[in-house]
C-alpha cells in the first residue's frame, strides 16, 4: 500500500522561553525546526534521535495535543494544522497515542476499565453494556484479563499497564497510532512482549504507527521505515534494511556505531561523537550538525543548511548532507583532508 | 459515578455460579467505606460529630421538652437568690427561673440536669450554654469551611488550569488576600457588621456574619495548593490521553484533575474547619465575636477562663473541652477521608 495517511510540510514548532520579573519572551526553542514527512498508511515509520531533539513534540503534534507553531499536517486528505475543540473531534477518533510513562499515563483515581472506556463514551457509545463488552475485547487482545476492568492502575506492573495504555488507544479503532517511546520504561523483557503485541496488533488491526524510540535496536524491530532527527530536523529517512546496512548521514553512522554488540572479540569502531547537542534556543549556522560532523568542510558545512535529498542510486533514501547527496557529494570528503573523527577499538 | 463493575467477565461469573456461589459487584462505596472503618480514630469522630450535631440541632426541642434551660435566664435558689458560680452536682432540687406570666413574675423549676455542670457567672447553666455554645461554633465552622473549600477551589483550579493572564491576576489577588491580618480585619469588620443596613439581618447578627467573614479572608491558603496540584497534574500524561481521546476543559478537570487533587482539598478544608472554631473563640475571647448573651464555646472559654482564676473551673473545662475534641475530630476525620478516598491505600491497613 502507498497511500499515504499522514503528510506534514515543513512542520514547525517553537516554544517559549519567558525571563524576568515580567515573564517576557527571552528567546524561542525551536523543538521542531521545519520536518516533512510522509506516512503511508499500514506502515511503521520509527522515528530516532537523541534526547530533546523533538521526536516527542513531533508525535505530539500529529495527534494534535499541541498546536504547531507553523506548516501543514493533512490527515486523510483533510488539513488538521489548526483545528480547535469539536473540529478536532472526528480526527481524535482516528489517531490515538501511547504513551511513555506507564506510571503517568494512567489516572491513578480512576479504575482502567473506565480510562479505556473514555473514548467511547466522548464518541457516542452512550449504552453501558456496549462499552463494558467492548473494554473486555480489548482487554483480551492486549493480553489481560476482562476482570481486571475493575482494578486500579497501581495495581499493575508497567508491562500491564503499557498493554491498558494500548488498549486504551486501541479501543477506537483509530487508523493512525502514535507510539511515543512505548517501551523506553520497560525492562528488555517486558520489552519485546510489548513490542510484539505492537506488531502483531499493527498487521491484525491494519494500524500506521509512528514509533518514536531512542533505541535504533528496538526501532529496527519493528519498522518498515525509519526517519533519524537531529536537533528539530529529519536528517536521513529511508526503509528499514538501508538504514543499518547503509547509513549515509555521517550521525547515523554515529548512531548505528553506538549500538552494542553482544560479542567481545569482535572489534569495534566507533565513531564518538565529540561536544553536546546544541542548544535548540540557538541552533548552529549552516548544517546543524557541523560543529560535531566528524567529515565536516569549513565553507560548505558551517554556511549552508542541508536539504533532504535523494541517494543516487536510492530514490527512497534521503538523507539531508552536503556532501553525501547534496551539491557538493561529488567533492569526495576524503581528499580534503576532513578532521580526523575520533575512534576508539 | 462509575459503571457498576463492568470487569467480572461473564465466563468467571457462569463458572462462579456453577459452583453455587453468587458474585457481589464491589462499589466504590464499598471500598471507600471499607476503608474508612479502618481508620479507627476516623470513626469514633464520625460518631461523635454525628452526635454532636444531632444534640446541637435538637436543642431547642431539649428545651421545650424540659430537659434543659434557657441558656439566657439566670437561676434562682428557693430564696430568689441569683445562683452564681455554683460548682457542678446532680440534683437540681430547689433551682427555679423567673417568667413573667400575665405580667407577673413567677418562679418555675429548672431542669434536671440545671446544675450537672455548675453555673457561670451570672448564675446560668453551663451544660445548657455548652449544648447551646456548641451551634454557634458548628456553624462558624462549617459555613467557614464550605466558604473556603469552594472559594479556594474555584480559585485555585482556575489560576492553575489557565496560565498566563488568568492566573496571574488570581494569584495576585490570593496573595492579597493572603497579606490581610486576620485577626485585626475580623475584629473591625466584625464590629461594623451588625451597622451594614442593607445586608440581612441573620449575618448582621450571630455566627454567620461571623462565619462568612471567616471564610471569605481563609481561602488564600487552599488556592495556593489546589493551583500547584492543578500545575502538576495538567501535565500528566493521563490527561493528554484524555484530551487525545476527545476530552473538553470541564471533563478533564471535574474527572481526571479534581478527583486527583482531593486529598490536599479534603485535609486543608478539615484544617480550616478547626481554625475557624479557635479563631471565632479568640475573637469572643476579646470581646469581639458573636454577641452575647447567645452562648459560644469561645465566649465561654474567655469569661469561665477569668473564673477559673479564682477556683470556678468548671465553665472554662467543660466549654474548652468540647471546643477542643471538636476540633480534634474534625480533624480526624479529614485523615480518614483523605485515606479513604485513596485507591491506592491498602485496605488491609492495620
Amino acid at each position: 500500500m502507498t497511500e499515504p495517511l499522514v503528510i506534514i510540510e515543513d512542520l514547525v514548532m517553537q516554544f517559549p522561553v519567558r525571563g524576568g520579573v515580567l515573564q517576557r519572551e527571552v528567546a524561542t526553542v525551536n523543538a521542531v525546526a521545519g520536518v516533512d514527512l510522509t506516512i503511508n498508511r499500514g506502515e511503521t515509520v520509527g522515528l530516532v534521535g537523541e534526547s530533546g531533539c523533538g521526536k516527542t513534540t513531533l508525535g505530539r503534534m500529529l495527534v494534535r495535543l499541541l498546536e504547531p507553531t507553523s506548516g501543514k499536517i493533512i490527515f486523510a486528505g483533510t488539513d488538521i494544522t489548526h483545528l480547535k475543540g469539536r473540529e478536532l473531534k472526528p480526527f481524535r477518533r482516528r489517531a490515538q497515542i501511547v504513551f511513555q510513562d506507564p506510571y503517568s499515563s494512567l489516572d491513578p483515581r480512576a479504575q482502567v476499565g473506565n480510562s479505556i472506556s473514555e473514548g467511547l463514551r466522548l464518541h457516542g457509545v452512550n449504552d453501558a453494556d456496549e462499552r463494558r463488552q467492548r473494554v473486555i475485547e480489548m482487554l483480551e487482545l492486549v493480553g489481560l484479563e476482562g476482570s481486571h476492568a475493575s482494578r486500579y492502575p497501581h495495581e499493575f506492573s508497567g508491562g500491564q499497564r503499557q498493554r491498558i495504555g494500548l488498549a486504551r488507544a486501541l479501543i477506537l479503532k483509530p487508523d493512525f497510532i502514535v507510539a511515543d517511546e512505548p517501551v523506553s520504561a520497560l525492562d528488555v523483557s517486558v520489552q519485546a512482549q510489548v513490542l510484539n503485541l505492537l506488531k502483531e496488533l499493527q498487521s491484525e488491526l491494519e494500524l500506521t504507527l509512528l514509533f518514536v524510540a531512542h533505541n535504533l535496536a528496538v526501532v529496527e524491530h519493528v519498522s518498515d521505515k525509519v526517519a533519524v532527527m537531529y536537533l528539530g530536523q529529519i536528517v536521513e529517512i529511508t526503509k528499514r534494511e538501508n538504514l543499518y546496512s547503509d547509513p549515509l548521514h555521517p550521525y547515523t553512522e554515529a548512531l548505528l556505531s553506538a549500538i552494542p554488540i553482544p560479542d567481545p572479540d569482535r572489534p569495534r569502531h566507533r565513531t564518538i561523537l565529540q561536544g553536546e547537542v546544541p542548544s535548540p534556543i540557538n541552533p548552529p549556522s549552516g548544517c546543524y550538525f557541523h560543529p560535531r560532523c566528524p567529515i565536516a568542510q569549513t565553507g560548505i558545512c558551517d554556511t549552508e543548511r542541508p536539504e533532504l535529498l535523494p541517494a543516487e542510486h536510492d530514490e527512497s533514501h534521503l538523507a539531508a548532507c552536503h556532501l553525501r547527496t547534496g551539491r557538493h557529494r561529488n567533492l569526495d570528503p576524503r581528499n580534503f583532508a576532513p578532521i580526523e573523527p575520533a575512534t576508539e577499538d | 459515578m462509575t459503571d457498576p463493575d463492568p470487569g467480572i467477565s461473564r465466563h468467571a461469573v457462569d463458572l462462579a455460579e456453577a459452583e453455587g456461589l453468587s458474585i457481589e459487584p464491589v462499589t466504590q462505596w464499598d471500598l471507600f467505606s471499607k476503608r474508612l472503618r479502618r481508620h479507627k480514630f476516623a470513626m469514633i469522630s464520625t460518631f461523635f460529630l454525628i452526635f454532636l450535631v444531632t444534640v446541637v440541632l435538637a436543642a431547642p426541642a431539649m428545651q421545650n421538652a424540659g430537659w434543659i434551660d434557657d441558656p439566657t435566664k439566670n437561676l434562682f435558689d428557693d430564696n430568689e437568690r441569683i445562683m452564681r458560680n455554683i460548682p457542678p452536682r446532680a440534683s437540681s432540687e430547689n433551682v427555679f427561673y423567673k417568667k413573667v406570666i400575665d405580667g407577673r413574675e413567677v418562679l418555675l423549676e429548672a431542669s434536671p440536669t440545671a446544675l450537672i455542670m455548675g453555673t457561670d457567672t451570672l448564675g446560668r447553666s453551663v451544660f445548657t450554654r455548652v449544648i447551646y455554645g456548641g451551634r454557634a461554633s458548628l456553624i462558624v465552622g462549617l459555613v467557614a469551611g464550605f466558604l473556603v473549600a469552594s472559594l479556594g477551589t474555584i480559585v485555585g483550579s482556575l489560576a492553575g488550569f489557565y496560565p498566563g493572564g488568568v492566573d496571574q491576576s488570581l494569584m495576585r489577588f490570593t496573595d492579597l488576600v493572603l497579606g490581610l491580618p486576620l485577626l485585626p480585619v475580623a475584629i473591625v469588620v466584625g464590629r461594623i457588621l451588625p451597622e451594614i443596613e442593607f445586608l440581612p439581618a441573620f449575618i448582621r447578627q450571630g455566627p454567620f456574619g461571623i462565619a462568612m467573614l471567616l471564610g471569605l479572608l481563609s481561602w488564600g491558603g487552599l488556592a495556593r495548593i489546589v493551583r500547584a496540584e492543578f500545575l502538576s497534574l495538567r501535565e500528566k500524561e493521563f490527561v493528554e490521553a484524555a484530551r487525545a481521546a476527545g476530552a473538553g476543559d470541564s471533563r478533564i478537570v471535574f474527572r481526571h484533575i479534581l478527583p486527583n487533587a482531593m486529598s490536599p482539598i479534603i485535609v486543608q478544608t478539615t484544617l480550616v474547619v478547626g481554625a475557624a472554631i479557635v479563631i471565632e473563640a479568640a475573637l469572643s475571647f476579646l470581646g469581639f465575636g458573636v454577641k452575647p448573651p447567645t452562648p459560644t464555646w469561645g465566649a465561654m472559654v474567655s469569661q469561665g477562663g477569668r473564673q477559673a482564676v479564682r477556683g470556678f473551673w468548671w465553665e472554662m473545662v467543660f466549654s474548652g473541652t468540647a471546643l477542643v475534641s471538636t476540633v480534634l475530630a474534625i480533624n480526624f476525620l479529614g485523615d480518614g477521608l483523605r485515606d479513604a478516598l485513596d485507591p491506592t491505600q491498602t485496605i488491609e491497613r492495620k
